[in-house]
């Protein structure tokens, strides 16, 4: 049942994910990889769906007052903001290891010829 | 208006932000690499503009398919097994020789995800939002689409109840081809109606 699409947790689906009848439906890969991110820290204990559901709502409201839209994207930005905030408040890591380490993956993607995959160089980890 | 991605070019700052964070996650061996993408796999190729390519495929090709599509869309798609995930109504409507279709969401980003998938970054941009009601003919130039003066245009208006779908005109040269060979000239903007579907020869190009 490999390909089966896993039930997700009821607590989750409330939060309003965008999807179909088979499951979450992303426009682009960056919005799928913080969804497993989440779904896998959630899986190892990390935190709860209703802890999640509280930073999710708490983004999504600030969005809402700054008159940013409802689609597909400022949803997942505001995923994506939720997970930085719970994993640095569970101190799974912190914010300023975060902005270094994007800082390294920016360094890496402007260093590395086309058509080769981008991975962070020794010095930067 | 494809990405225009060039050499040396940093990666989008959502991109960089999930990496920083995959990769510390992964390091700390919170999470595991290959059970992300096990994951991300069940999702990517499952759902999109494939599904609405079908629809479209049949409709050209299976005339008592398109007039229930025409009549009722949510009950037509049901037949593939695909329905609102919200429970909104889903309406195709065709083009012709006489008619032009186009969709948008001018409040925010409604789109028939059951059949296309998401929507592609500039559909929820608030300049294609606004101009294709003002100017739809000028925006669809800018999709290289270049309509005939006596060609009326029609642009709908999505809502959270109402999902439209742009069923485009069958190409020409196309006559002997199967459903399933079909598919593939049913772009996803073919389908929001801002370019026409794909012609064999263009597919060629492309391969």
């Amino acid at each position: 049942m490999a390909e089966s699409v896993p039930s997700l947790d009821p607590d989750l689906l409330a939060t309003g994910i965008p999807r179909d009848i088979e499951g979450p439906v992303f426009d682009e890969p960056w919005q799928a990889q913080a969804f497993a991110l989440t779904v896998k820290l959630n899986e190892a204990g990390l935190f709860q769906w209703s802890e999640w559901a509280e930073h999710l709502g708490a983004e999504i409201a600030a969005a809402t007052r700054r008159g940013k839209g409802v689609g597909n994207e400022a949803y997942y930005l505001c995923w994506l903001a939720a997970l930085e905030k719970l994993t640095a408040k569970k101190n799974l890591l912190s914010i300023e290891e975060l902005l270094a380490r994007k800082e390294a993956w920016r360094y890496a993607s402007e260093h590395t010829p086309h058509g080769q995959p981008i991975e962070l160089s020794a010095t930067y980890k | 208006m494809s990405s225009d991605h060039k050499h040396g070019d940093p990666l989008p700052e959502t991109v960089l932000r999930v990496k920083a964070l995959e990769s510390l996650l992964v390091e700390k061996g919170l999470v595991q690499t290959e059970a992300l993408d096990a994951l991300i796999d069940r999702y990517e190729t499952k759902v999109g503009p494939q599904n609405g390519a079908k629809v479209i495929a049949r409709a050209w090709t299976d005339p008592g398919f398109k007039e229930r599509l025409l009549k009722d869309g949510s009950a037509a798609i049901a037949e593939f097994g695909f329905s609102g995930a919200q429970g909104e109504e889903l309406v195709a409507v065709e083009n012709t020789d006489a008619i032009h279709n186009v969709v948008v969401c001018t409040l925010c980003s409604c789109y028939p995800w059951p059949v296309l998938g998401l929507p592609p970054v500039w559909y929820k941009s608030a300049p294609y939002r606004a101009r294709v009601v003002r100017e739809p003919r000028a925006v669809l130039a800018e999709f290289g689409l270049d309509l005939p003066k006596e060609r009326e245009v029609r642009v709908w208006d999505s809502t959270a109840e109402t999902r439209y779908l742009v069923i485009p005109k069958r190409p020409e040269g196309t006559e002997k081809m199967s459903a399933e060979e079909l598919e593939a000239l049913v772009s996803r903007d073919s389908m929001i109606g801002v370019t026409e579907a794909l012609s064999p020869a263009d597919l060629k190009e492309e391969a």
